[in-house]
């Protein structure tokens, strides 16, 4: 046996949506990242509600990228694919490299199975085109049977452990240490401890299987631990970071949280997540819809408290009149859209960048609106954070924008210290103002004071009617709607963030490279590669879009060649040759539902670069 | 403190000379402050319409917000801010039309509102359209040759959304509309008040039958709880049971006496015959029933919101941020 030291690698298990290979992934980032590697993960599932046991469309996968150093990416293509069933292995072998490793189940490779996967021969592996010598074939589901013969388990019970056995051969291939799975799955099933005991079983069944009978045949690799920055970590996945963000920021701002909303993929796990947590206080309701999530948002705003709702794109168009209400009363919401494929309902388990011109521009009248968009699972937390200090610190509605890609994915997230982030001060009127007070009355920033419900001295009416500057009454006086209209805009845009940051070749890159939100990771990893290959490329990406940072012309003018990548049609550079003179980038558009393949990227900038 | 109906009162109503909104507004300021809750812990929130201006006259906190959407965003205030008296205020358009959904919601979760339904049949801001409250042939602008679809009858929807208290008063009717509204606040969970209201431009008449107290003496009973259900000039006339149905007798004949009168019981948890009072009126012969039709007690959803806050934060031991994050799985790099 040999021992292969590597940088990086990409796993990727996938099998029938029952086969738990989510779960199976999960613990081998778990136990990649615990002992110090980077990790990056991408769950993929169907859309169907419950395909046909061993179909085609009920396919489920999940990628884990581990680095020795860094990683952005959940990663183009896998090292080693898990194909629990023949359905996964005819969809899933288009993200295998060439030379991947496969695993397979050979008890899921008989002929009903390959019927159902719609192979024609009964060598699916000759018709795929796979070598077999890079073909771990094992009889799985029998060896799963072996193990827990002895378990008491029923049938359905043993064969929901296959996926462990998976994991406990991938855990040989990479010499991992199979202790932090065990402490995982003690963990999770503290309440069922032979369950527990029941899965550890198979996961050392799956090692012991593949040290005993490949050892002599196979590498195995280990990935070292570069570059490490000590902490204490936990996994988090970009939605679960989310709700987190908005904890933290109520707790700092010493407010309620109150979430309105209604479930629709892929943001309902924020609702799930926040829902939990009523031992901080946290009131969630499940509205009717999604017009009274945002609106009771709104409502639970007035009342005091920070106020968020959480969608993906079909309820932001839903959602928009009362966004808008929010804009003209000035109150402060958090609008959360998980972007996902569209139009309509369009691919609701895949990820796009599709919303992001519906929620700078999609409301009716003058409706300025801060936009952040978030770089990755981690980034989500600091996001959701900004997003909710913002909202209350200058009494506005702000869109938090993420997409299915990074709110599925997780990261290692280094446990952050609430002390470390920045105070969050709503502007509540002064009490000396009590008398002469009026609702539109604004500090020297142009935000407008926040009168809490229950404060004597301070009742008023706000509205969605255009309201008198002075004496916030109504009003449809034209000079007072003009600098209503004015003051509304002069507010978002005196907001104050950060500066964009460019990395890489900085002074004298060939090719700026622009993206914004949930692509971060790939345009990055990108870059890095053009530099490798002795380019001159950097690389800045917005998470601040409205309002732009104070730079961003200044950075965009600079370089000889710029590329703005989205996925989308072109939204961001629409929106930044709105907003940056005489600014004509080159564009790579790419709207597939799935992330973008980073050699892709390359062979498209390289090609701009060659121009 | 005690309050009168001035410290409620703000502003000029800009209603049309005679609308039956300028009425309900001098009840509810009069309500108001026999209810006594200050005017800074009271939140009166509307939607779009004519009656939904009203937040405009109060002297209290409040929104006039965006069309069909006052009692989603009257619930996220009362879940937020449980100590707020709230009012909402819709007319029938944007209570039962494009605001339907929520008026049914709020009513099934039982949240702790005084909802109020300025019903006169029409929609007056655009200018005279039928609306779903308007009867099955209604001429309107919008409707020249009459509609062809039935209306709502507003405490049949209250009820089949499980609602817990259903009352009615004619808008010209102050003691009968301060009445209701003192009940509706008193009642814990989701209190709808339908207001019989006249729109005098474009649905002029509409409540006509009860309208004046003339009217009321011959069309209407005044329903209370545990007292028999007589009407009538001289209360000659009372309410039995005949079969599924309501029947009137004549008090006095066919040795009918006051014993034989069906005494309402607005705390009973079926519904049914509270339904049968409610719809009466509708040219059926009955009379049209006013006051306190259903008031059941049942848990509200703003209480078990915070109760269940309580419980949770006793049973679990994370109470911040910081001892969340110690509930997660967590490794040390160092």
């Amino acid at each position: 046996m040999t021992i292969k030291e590597l940088d990086q690698v990409v796993v990727r298990f996938s099998g029938d949506s029952g086969d738990g290979m989510q779960l199976a992934g999960n613990i081998f980032s778990t136990v990649s990242a615990t002992v110090g590697n980077s990790i990056s993960t991408f769950p993929d599932y169907p859309a169907d509600i419950r395909a046909p046991q061993g179909s085609l469309t009920g396919v489920s996968g999940f990628q884990v990228h581990i680095g020795a150093g860094k990683v952005y990416t959940p990663g183009d293509q896998c090292d080693v694919l898990v194909a629990m069933n023949a359905a996964a292995l005819k969809t899933q072998l288009k993200y295998a490299k060439p030379n991947a490793t496969i695993i397979i189940d050979t008890d899921a490779f008989k002929k009903a199975d390959l019927e159902k996967a719609a192979f024609q021969t009964e060598d699916p592996l000759a018709e795929l085109g796979v070598d077999p010598d890079r073909v771990i074939a094992c009889p799985l589901t029998q060896m799963v049977k072996d193990a827990l013969a002895d378990s008491g388990m029923d049938a359905k019970a043993v064969l929901k452990c296959r996926n462990m056995f998976a994991l406990g051969l991938v855990c040989w291939l990479f010499s991992r240490d199979l202790e932090i799975a065990f402490n995982y799955l003690r963990d999770k099933f503290a309440k069922k401890p032979e369950l527990a005991e029941a899965n550890i079983k198979v996961i050392q069944a799956g090692y012991d299987y593949g040290h005993n009978t490949h050892s002599s045949a196979m590498n195995v690799y280990r990935i070292e631990s570069k570059q490490k920055e000590p902490g204490r970590y936990m996994d988090i996945t970009g939605n679960k970071a989310t709700a987190y963000g908005f904890i933290a920021a109520a707790e700092k701002a010493g407010l309620k949280l109150y979430l309105g909303s209604y479930p629709i993929t892929p943001a309902t796990d924020v609702l799930h997540e926040l829902s939990k947590h009523k031992s901080l206080g946290v009131t969630t309701v499940q509205c009717e819809d999604e017009i009274a999530g945002c609106s009771s948002a709104v409502g639970a705003s007035f009342a005091g408290a920070l106020a968020v709702t959480s969608t993906s794109g079909p309820g932001i168009c839903l959602k928009s009149e009362a966004m808008n209400l929010a804009v003209i009363m000035e109150l402060p919401l958090v609008v959360l859209d998980v972007q996902r494929g569209g139009p309509a309902t369009g691919l609701p388990t895949k990820s796009e960048q599709t919303d992001l011109l519906q929620v700078l521009f999609g409301r009716n009248g003058e409706s300025p609106m801060p936009v952040i968009a978030a770089t990755s699972p981690v980034d989500c937390f600091d996001a959701a954070y900004q997003a909710s200090k913002m909202a209350l610190e200058h009494m506005t509605p702000v869109v938090l924008l993420t997409d299915a890609f990074v709110a599925n994915g997780s990261a290692a997230f280094k446990l952050p210290n609430l002390a470390d982030y920045p105070a969050i001060n709503p502007p509540y009127v002064p009490e000396e103002l009590k008398g002469k007070w009026t609702p539109y009355m604004r500090a020297e920033n142009g935000t407008r004071y926040w009168a809490v419900p229950g404060r004597e001295g301070f009742t008023h009416i706000l509205g969605g009617l255009e309201k008198d500057s002075q004496t916030g009454a109504i009003s449809t006086n034209p000079e007072n709607h003009d600098l209503m209209t004015r003051l509304r805009k002069q507010k978002i845009d005196n907001i104050q963030v950060p500066d964009l940051e460019v990395i890489g070749d900085v002074d004298d890159a060939d090719l700026l490279i622009v993206g914004f939100g949930g692509t971060y990771g790939h345009l990055r990893a990108a870059m890095d590669e053009l530099r490798a290959q002795g380019k001159k490329v950097a690389h800045a990406h917005f998470k601040f879009i409205n309002p732009l940072p104070k730079n961003a012309a200044q950075v965009l003018t600079k370089y000889k060649k710029v590329v703005v990548a989205e996925q989308n049609m072109g939204q961001l550079a629409a929106f930044l040759r709105m907003k940056v003179d005489g600014f004509v980038p080159y564009q790579f558009n790419q709207v597939k539902g799935q992330p973008f393949v980073v050699n892709e990227l390359v062979s498209a900038f390289n090609e701009i670069l060659n121009k | 403190m005690e309050y009168t109906a001035q410290d409620f009162k703000k502003g000029q109503p800009r209603w049309c000379p005679g609308c039956g909104d300028h009425f309900f507004l001098a009840s509810l300021h009069k309500a108001m402050a026999e209810i006594g809750v200050a005017p800074y812990n009271t939140a009166v929130i509307s939607g779009i319409g004519c009656s939904s201006r009203l937040p405009h006259y109060m002297a209290t906190y409040g929104m006039n917000t965006i069309h069909g959407r006052a009692a989603a965003i009257a619930t996220g205030c009362k879940v937020a801010n449980p100590n707020l008296t709230v009012w909402q205020v819709s007319g029938d358009g944007d209570g039962l039309a494009i605001g339907g959904n929520h008026f049914i919601h709020a009513n099934r979760r039982n949240i702790n509102l005084n909802m109020i339904l300025l019903n006169n049949r029409i929609y007056g801001l655009t200018k005279g359209q039928y609306s779903p409250t308007s009867p099955r042939g209604f001429v309107s602008k919008s409707s020249p040759y009459g509609t062809v679809e039935d209306p709502f009858r507003p405490a049949e929807l209250c009820f089949g959304a499980r609602g817990h208290f259903f009352a009615r008063a004619v808008a010209t009717d102050a003691p009968g509309t301060v009445d209701i509204l003192k009940a509706a606040y008193n009642h814990k969970g989701a209190s709808v008040c339908e207001i019989l209201q006249n729109c005098v431009i474009f649905n002029n008449g509409t409540h006509d039958a009860v309208y004046n107290k003339e009217g009321r003496a011959k069309n209407a009973i005044y329903v209370k709880h545990g007292e028999p259900l007589v009407f009538g000039e001289n209360n000659e006339f009372g309410l039995v049971q005949d079969g599924f149905s309501l029947k009137i007798v004549k008090i006095g004949e066919n040795g009918i006496t006051l014993k034989d009168i069906l005494v309402h019981d607005a705390h009973c948890q079926d519904n049914t015959l509270q339904l049968k009072l409610a719809l009466m009126g509708d040219g059926d012969g009955f009379p049209v029933a006013l006051g306190v039709i259903r008031d059941v007690e049942a848990p509200t959803y703003d209480d078990a919101v915070t109760a269940q806050i309580e419980e949770v934060k006793a049973a679990k031991k994370y109470h911040n941020f910081a001892e969340l994050l110690e509930t997660n799985d967590i490794w040390e790099v160092k």
